[in-house]
């Protein structure tokens, strides 16, 4: 142990002489500005699922008084009661916070700029000022998308999908200055997004210390890559769409106007040219971390290294021709309703060699059940019911049953909950150290994990046999329809569950709080992970490291044979490690 | 309340339901695979004091296996859905002698317009009801779907059929109901504060029942 | 060119790192840049290829509506705006840092021009009758229609698809604009040498890209 210790290299002891406002607030320091992101999409991940309560008392309880929901606004919810026209906002906001300010931002913002420079070793970003503004303008984006909720007639109505002509009309949807806001937020949130990603792309590609060669990165890198790329030209083109949506609503242009010869259907196909890629984006880091954070708890290489990383890269590739299955019912040429699903149903095989690889992983490992390794391994048992309920609506008869129907809903929630949120738990915990210096705390953690596996499972799971009746989405009140009636005592089930589901939550909330003040405080590498991030100190310093360190093996080298320990960081040099040949001299 | 799929009322559900249940044999034997395997793995492997991993990058040849069983499963899926999805809504999928009824989506109902006794749409004869869909049973029947304002979606869980009804755009959806009743459509695509309660009643009447009933209607009988 | 590339290549950071791409991390930055903005204008682009070859009624001739002539002089001036970004570009890879001074402003002053030609153009279409929701009633524009001179049927998307794409390049023109007065002002107070003159290489980058969109919008706009 003490050979690698040594090996470390040392964090810099430069005195730091920036003021508070520098170090914490305008912050060019990558670490901060992902620990900024993470508070910042905690707090929309909690309000998403307050608006979410809302959604299941009206279905659980339809028509009755909301405890607490005096404190709304008549209009929205007289005495309690909500309406119609406040529902459809829970349900668009619902969607649009979760989707936009808490999962892409926690996992993209937060882990990307936090994990990128110490993983690749390097001081910080390519960018850092440039990193700086894409946190102020996600920043600004939610401002202005909390804000809407309190414009004149409320907050945008038309589902996070937006679909025009509904979405262009304030006379046929009843929002106005909230849709205004969802547009503006969207382009500044876009802003964001590409500004980041062209700093995580710059860093990987240029930035990686001496011997981080392309196939030593550890596969979260390798996902916050491929994501990062697929933000980078996706997010223009919803910025696009938002901008005609925008001025069809307030220059009267008419993009989405058939009466004007403008296509309701360009906004959709626009919307989804995004939109696929973007659910790619909300599981790909996912993905990353669960495959660093399996290898660490199996204390084994991960399974089939380069296969994961093709895997990766396809889904990236593949990501961007499958847009058409959100719209095989939407009246488009049925053609391409054909195509569509053969691109679908191939992209379901990457997905599967990662489930299979990460169960290879575990295979004859050593496994240590810490928190984080707890919730990868649900994040597996969970992805692959919500992958596998994909397939279901790929094959394109079958969607004409399911489509816009909870089923929709109960595999959107298992890929998005059950995938990237246990994912985002496993980070977390895994990386809190690193960020705070301190443990979070095991007992709670393992508690937290269980409980919410029992009740994700009992609020989504039903959902699908919901979505077998054809019971839609979207619904204010599904006792209208003689055969939903009868599901009724389903729906109020669920929403028991989803109430257990989000009063769990404050167990991870409360130990996350707690243990920023009160948590153990953290030793070096308290996963024994080979990271280059763990031979820095906790939390880890401006700047990282002094000098960066020379990696001389790949991230997953555990319990090599013949090691004094069962870990090897990738920086630790071993009497026959070579040193990775020198940059090479400039043409001239 | 029922755990499994509607009643089969259509030609469309007998096939849907087939390949449902074909998709949930394959997807349940890969998550039992898959479950099972994790959790066994947790137990048998789980750490236990002198206990060491295998220390693997791989097996090329278990990957191989791994990947072209799915790939092969996901293709002869998409094949076979295929051939459905094409009967079922492709190009030329409406058959000739479809009994026309023009549906017309608005802010929050449903106008059906019927082609009256001469079996015509578009002629003195038609005439429109509200909310009501009336079809003779074993007949195809061609809704020609036209929206007013914004995109709604005709949808009959019991028909098993779904299609949306988009402004600026006049599209057919076909479907051939098998079992006579009283049923329910449901609105699939929000489209406004009422999107609730855009519901129809659907009725399948034998044909002897249908052709009395257009004949009360022509002559201006009540909805 | 290969001595001013050579010297690019010594504009590496000065930190050990794994050989990425031989190029700087401002010149890469730039070009991921570039590859987001490819993507919003192949986004706006595309709604118009779609809207126009699907539309209803007949698409407006260009030269009905729009000053074909005079855009065309704009186009010309937008490119001599790019070739004075290489003369800019040339001269401080020579060490000529008066030469790099001037030429910045000659390309501030093109582009700036090209700005002040669009907005005149976009005013006086308005001031027309033809506005981004389509032709206002009552105006010069709608009696073209009425001496069948104009389809109206597609007027509100031809005005739609025409500000809308041109004034999100001239948005980014004006951008340019800008940035090339920081570099300028830069350049005046010797910030860029013959040994490290990315800013210069970074911002070139950018105006060649927004010179290359208006050259295909001016094509498919202007002259189709």
């Amino acid at each position: 142990m003490s050979s690698l210790a040594a090996a470390a290299p040392r964090a810099p002891t430069h005195h730091d002489d920036r003021t508070f406002v520098q170090k914490y607030i305008f912050s060019t320091d990558h670490k901060i500005i992902g620990i900024q992101f993470l508070f910042l999409s905690l707090l929309f991940l909690f309000l998403g699922g307050v608006l979410a309560m809302q959604i299941r008392w009206q279905l659980g309880f339809p028509g009755q008084p909301m405890p607490g929901g005096g404190i709304l606004p008549e209009t929205m919810a007289p005495g309690g009661v909500i309406l119609p026209e406040y529902y459809i906002q829970l349900v668009t906001m619902h969607g649009t916070f979760m989707v936009f300010f808490a999962i892409m931002p926690l996992l993209v913002g937060v882990f990307a700029n936090f994990l990128i420079p110490l993983k690749i070793g390097a001081h910080d970003m390519a960018f850092p000022r440039i990193n700086m503004a894409s946190f102020w303008t996600a920043f600004l984006a939610g401002a202005v998308m909390f804000a809407s909720f309190f414009v004149p007639n409320g907050a945008a109505r038309a589902g996070w999908t937006m679909y025009a002509p509904l979405s262009a009309r304030p006379d046929l949807s009843g929002a106005d200055y909230g849709q205004i806001c969802w547009c503006i937020s969207i382009v500044l949130l876009g802003l964001s997004s590409i500004l980041g990603s062209l700093n995580y792309i710059t860093t990987i590609i240029n930035l990686r210390a001496p011997g981080m060669t392309w196939f030593r990165m550890p596969l979260s890198v390798w996902c916050l890559f491929v994501t990062a790329i697929l933000g980078l030209l996706a997010l223009p083109v919803l910025s696009g769409a938002a901008i005609m949506l925008l001025f069809d609503q307030t220059l009267g242009t008419h993009f989405f106007d058939p009466g004007a010869g403008g296509q309701v259907l360009l906004w959709q196909h626009l919307f989804w040219f995004f939109g696929h890629p973007e659910v790619y984006i909300l599981i790909l880091p996912g993905m990353g971390m669960v495959s660093d954070i399996i290898a660490n708890g199996s204390r084994k290489p991960i399974f089939g290294y380069h296969s994961m990383v093709f895997a990766i890269v396809g889904i990236g590739f593949l990501g961007w021709i499958v847009w058409g299955h959100h719209m095989f019912m939407s009246g488009m040429n049925p053609t391409l309703g054909s195509t569509f699903m053969v691109t679908t149903m191939i992209i379901a095989v990457p997905s599967a060699i990662k489930v299979f690889n990460w169960m290879g992983t575990m295979w004859r490992g050593n496994l240590h059940f810490h928190v984080p390794m707890l919730n990868a391994v649900g994040f597996v048992a969970m992805f692959v019911i919500g992958g596998l309920s994909g397939v279901f609506m790929a094959a394109t008869p079958i969607d004409m049953h399911i489509h816009d129907t909870y089923f929709i809903v109960a595999h959107l929630h298992y890929v998005l909950f059950g995938g990237s949120l246990f994912a985002l738990f496993a980070g977390i915990t895994y990386w809190f150290p690193k960020m705070f210096g301190k443990m979070m705390n095991e007992p709670i953690g393992k508690i937290h994990f269980w409980l919410t596996m029992l009740f994700f499972n009992l609020v989504f799971f039903p959902m699908h046999i919901l979505g077998m009746a054809g019971h839609m989405r979207r619904i204010y009140d599904p006792t209208q329809y003689e055969w939903l009636k009868g599901y009724q005592p389903m729906n109020h089930f669920i929403t028991l569950a989803a109430f257990a589901l989000f009063a769990t939550q404050f167990l991870f909330i409360w130990n996350f709080v707690w243990s920023l003040f009160k948590g153990r405080k953290a030793e070096q590498n308290p996963w024994r992970d080979n990271g280059l991030e763990w031979t820095l100190p906790n939390p880890a310093p401006h700047g990282n490291w002094e000098k960066v360190p020379t990696v001389y093996r790949g991230p997953y080298e555990y319990s090599l044979p013949g090691a004094p320990d069962d870990w090897y960081p990738q920086s630790s040099k071993l009497p026959n490690d070579r040193e990775p040949a020198p940059a090479p001299a400039p043409a001239h | 309340m029922s755990w499994w799929l509607p009643l089969k009322a259509s030609t469309f559900a007998g096939e849907i339901d087939g390949l449902f249940t074909a998709v949930l044999i394959i997807t349940g034997i890969a998550f039992v695979v898959v479950e099972f395997g994790l959790v066994w793995f947790s137990l048998k492997y789980r750490s236990r004091p002198g206990r060491a991993a295998y220390y693997t990058h791989g097996n090329t040849k278990a990957e191989i296996i791994w990947t072209a069983i799915p790939a092969v499963t996901v293709v002869a899926l998409g094949l076979i859905s295929n051939h459905y999805w094409k009967q079922m809504k492709g190009r030329d999928s409406v058959p000739a002698d479809s009994y026309p009824i023009g549906v017309h989506a608005k802010q929050f109902e449903w106008q059906y317009t019927y082609p009256g006794p001469d079996g015509k749409l578009g002629t003195t004869d038609d005439y429109t009801i509200r909310n009501q869909l009336h079809v003779p049973v074993n007949r195809n029947v061609v809704v020609i779907l036209t929206s007013e304002d914004v995109i709604h979606s005709f949808f009959v869980p019991v028909f098993r059929v779904k299609q949306d009804a988009v402004p600026g755009l006049t599209i057919r959806a076909w479907f051939n109901a098998t079992v006579p009743g009283e049923y329910e459509l449901g609105c699939a695509e929000l489209c406004g504060m009422g999107h609730y309660k855009m519901r129809t009643r659907v009725t399948v009447h034998t044909q002897v029942d249908f052709d009395a009933w257009v004949k009360t209607q022509a002559q201006g009988g009540s909805e | 060119m290969t001595h001013a590339t050579a010297t690019l290549d010594q504009m590496r950071p000065p930190v050990p790192a794994e050989p990425g791409l031989p190029i700087y991390n401002n010149k890469l930055g730039m070009w991921v840049f570039l590859a987001s903005e490819v993507m919003f204008f192949t986004g706006l682009i595309g709604a118009y290829v779609i809207l126009r070859f699907g539309a209803p009624g007949e698409w407006a001739k260009p030269n009905v509506v729009l000053n074909v002539p005079l855009t065309g002089i704009n186009t010309f001036i937008l490119i001599c705006s790019s070739v004075s970004m290489v003369k800019a570009f040339a001269a401080i890879s020579a060490g000529d840092r008066k030469g790099l001074s001037r030429w910045l402003l000659a390309t501030i002053l093109l582009g700036a021009t090209f700005v002040s030609v669009q907005g005149v153009e976009y005013w006086k279409l308005v001031h027309e009758g033809f506005t981004p929701a389509g032709f206002t009633a009552g105006s010069h524009i709608t009696e073209l229609v009425a001496q069948g001179k104009l389809s109206d049927v597609t007027g509100g998307l031809y005005g739609s698809t025409f500000f809308t794409m041109t004034g999100f390049h001239g948005f980014h023109v004006t951008c340019g604009v800008i940035c090339l007065i920081y570099v300028w002002l830069k350049s005046l107070r010797g910030g860029y040498t013959q040994q490290d003159y990315r800013g210069v290489e970074v911002i070139g980058l950018y105006w060649h890209f927004v010179d290359l969109v208006w050259i295909i919008l001016f094509t498919i706009v202007y002259l189709i």
